[in-house]
């Protein structure tokens, strides 16, 4: 008797959580997020170099956010284009040129801040109106027209600089080292684009055009939405996103160069962080907290295998393989031919 | 009343020659036109010698381009074709080590590589239903992660010259030439057997049909996953050989396949190959490669700086590919 009851009280605890777990719309990446932590406090206890544990030095805890800005602004960006089955490969080469430009530009004069960055957020307005001409009026493949955009930035880029160019005044460089209270001023302009992103996903009307573009082009188009002109914003949203990724990466490094970009493989970790996050690369579902959960992911595995002294190259095959197996979560019970 | 009135095609000679002219792919032409400017500014480059050491050079982009449009035109991506090469380069000089004696099985093994990464790209893709870009980047990672890891991030090793030679020698003296590269020799039989495969046996057929349709063509009897492995498969050992040739022209690098990837979809689009599947051409996606790399001979010689023959290809791509989509609106 009292066994069965016992037994029909835990059932009824995990069916409560599970119900919970449902309601409340955490996206499930967050359910790996837990398990990663977990894991690396365990591989950390077993493995650690050092004899403190990650977990109680706030130092690395932070650093495991830090880690997360500059692919977190960028990958929110491209959650917008994939959300609008469309994808942005440029958004490396943007970085770079936005790097390079903003040392260039500003000179170390902190006179010259203000009207860089306006330049630089103008460029990403163009670069992203262009991708999306591209894609929705000549109809261009995006992984076409976003990599054929890549190379002539890049081939732009490094015609002009070939090695690190000017610097950023000190100034500027507290975007990137300075803090507000406790949490570094990165931090939370990370946290800021994360929130707006949401906002603008689910509490207004683009964003709900958004998904339904996403969802099925001919559909929207006969439902009257304007499909071009919303996947077009999608784009400048994203570029928009890459300079200010580009901006924080040139703050951390005070002096930019042509391959910062591209070396930090912007274009596919971005791709891979919102995938891992939950949003479908054939569009229409998804959201920015799935993405910011991939992002935080990548994050807590390279402190992990920093932690625990991972070889750089084994490192790359454990990445790629969580990649995989991550997305194959989500997938493997699709009925859905793959692509 | 107010009739329409058809003109009446009149079949004359020039007609019946511009509907033929309009049938060819535009990628040859646009090889003939970068071929005649090279020419121009280079009037040696037709002598046999010369011609054959830039297809010699060409021919890695164009096998690996072949094997990118077996996947292409099943509906999928293969991002890793450029890892692949990486690391048959710094594999085959680790495992040869500068022993003429061990050519064969090192090849074997770096073919087998091939084989293996793309078994597995393909195994995901279809099991796990990972989309292969997703699939085939992580991919990109792990090869690439396995060929640096095992040579410690510096090229180690040597190739021996037998196994170098598949992609710098040639049968000498022979129709009066210099010589005539091995690797020319490799290129046009792996292309005549790409087109057999693709345009003429029952596999291309089915291979075009998962890539239109995949549901139509399970429903018709395909055997959907194994057609669809069979071309990653494809797609990795293509890539492995061209490591290969690369590795045997440029010598041990761990930068050797770098962008490749890239450059292979580009090629193929370049060649009318239709990017999420059902279309593509095994000649004129590696008449694309050709044209990629007389422009880049061309941009060269015009002397432009290297960094912005970037930007040229970048505006080639996307001109070629708002081209195809504004002639297939006007076709349909």
């Amino acid at each position: 008797m009292t066994a069965a009851t016992t037994s029909v009280t835990t059932a009824s605890l995990a069916d409560r959580v599970q119900q919970w777990w449902r309601n409340s719309n955490i996206p499930p990446v967050y359910g790996f997020v837990v398990i990663i932590f977990l894991l690396s406090i365990v591989l950390d206890l077993l493995f650690g170099v050092d004899d403190q544990l990650f977990i109680t030095n706030p130092v690395i805890l932070t650093n495991i956010l830090v880690r997360s800005v500059a692919l977190g602004i960028v990958a929110i960006g491209q959650t917008f284009v994939i959300i609008g089955a469309s994808i942005d490969l440029s958004v490396a080469f943007m970085i770079s040129v936005t790097a390079v430009g903003g040392s260039y530009l500003m000179a170390g004069d902190p006179s010259r801040v203000w009207w860089t960055v306006l330049v630089l957020l103008g460029l990403g307005v163009l670069v992203g109106l262009i991708n999306g001409l591209l894609i929705t009026r000549l109809k261009i493949n995006p992984l076409i027209a976003t990599l054929g955009i890549g190379l002539i930035l890049k081939g732009l880029l490094n015609a002009a600089f070939d090695n690190f160019a000017g610097a950023v005044p000190r100034s500027f460089q507290s975007f990137a080292y300075d803090n507000i209270g406790p949490l570094p001023i990165s931090v939370l302009v990370l946290f800021a684009v994360v929130v707006a992103g949401w906002f603008i996903l689910r509490r207004t009307k683009y964003g709900a055009h958004l998904y339904s573009v996403g969802g099925s082009q001919e559909v929207a188009r006969l439902s009257g939405i304007r499909t071009g002109r919303v996947l077009t914003i999608a784009h400048i949203i994203c570029s928009l996103t890459a300079v200010l990724t580009g901006l924080f990466v040139v703050s951390r490094l005070r002096s930019g160069a042509p391959w910062v970009g591209t070396d930090g493989l912007y274009d596919l970790e971005s791709i891979a962080a919102v995938v891992v996050g939950g949003t479908a690369l054939s569009g229409g579902k998804g959201g920015v907290l799935g993405t910011l959960g991939g992002v935080l992911i990548f994050s807590l595995l390279d402190t992990m295998f920093n932690q625990i002294g991972i070889d750089a190259y084994l490192k790359q095959i454990l990445r790629g393989a969580i990649i995989i197996l991550a997305v194959g979560f989500y997938t493997f019970r699709s009925v859905e031919e793959p692509s | 009343m107010s009739q329409i009135t058809v003109p009446v095609e009149s079949e004359s000679f020039f007609s019946k020659l511009w509907n033929w002219l309009r049938s060819v792919n535009p990628i040859y032409f646009v090889v003939i036109v970068l071929l005649l400017g090279v020419a121009y500014l280079n009037p040696v480059f037709f002598e046999p010698n010369n011609f054959l050491t830039f297809l010699e050079r060409s021919a890695p982009l164009m096998i690996m381009t072949a094997g990118q449009v077996y996947v292409l035109v099943s509906g999928g991506f293969d991002l890793s074709v450029g890892s692949i090469a990486t690391y048959s380069v710094i594999a085959a000089a680790i495992l040869a080590n500068n022993d003429p004696g061990s050519t064969w099985w090192v090849l074997l093994f770096i073919l087998g590589s091939g084989i293996f990464f793309g078994l597995i790209s393909g195994s995901i893709v279809t099991y796990l239903k990972v989309p292969s870009l997703i699939t085939t980047l992580g991919m990109l990672l792990i090869v690439r992660g396995i060929g640096l890891y095992w040579s410690g991030g510096a090229p180690r090793g040597y190739l021996p010259d037998n196994l170098r030679a598949l992609g710098r020698g040639g049968l000498e003296d022979i129709f009066g030439l210099r010589e005539f590269p091995y690797a020319v020799i490799i290129l046009v039989v792996m292309g005549f057997i790409y087109w057999l495969v693709m345009h003429r046996l029952n596999y291309g057929k089915q291979l075009f049909s998962i890539g239109d349709n995949p549901r139509a063509a399970r429903l018709s009897g395909v055997g959907v996953e194994s057609v669809r492995i069979t071309a990653f498969i494809i797609c990795g050992a293509s890539a492995a050989l061209a490591g290969i040739l690369i590795g045997g022209r440029g010598g041990v690098s761990i930068l050797a396949g770098t962008g490749l990837e890239m450059q292979t979809i580009a090629a193929a689009v370049l060649g009318g190959t239709i990017l999420l599947g059902g279309r593509g051409n095994i000649p004129a996606a590696m008449a694309g490669a050709l044209a990629l790399e007389l422009l880049f001979t061309l941009l060269n010689l015009m002397g432009l700086p290297k960094p912005l023959r970037d930007a040229v290809q970048g505006l080639i791509i996307i001109g070629a590919a708002a081209y195809m989509a504004y002639s297939s609106r006007r076709t349909q």
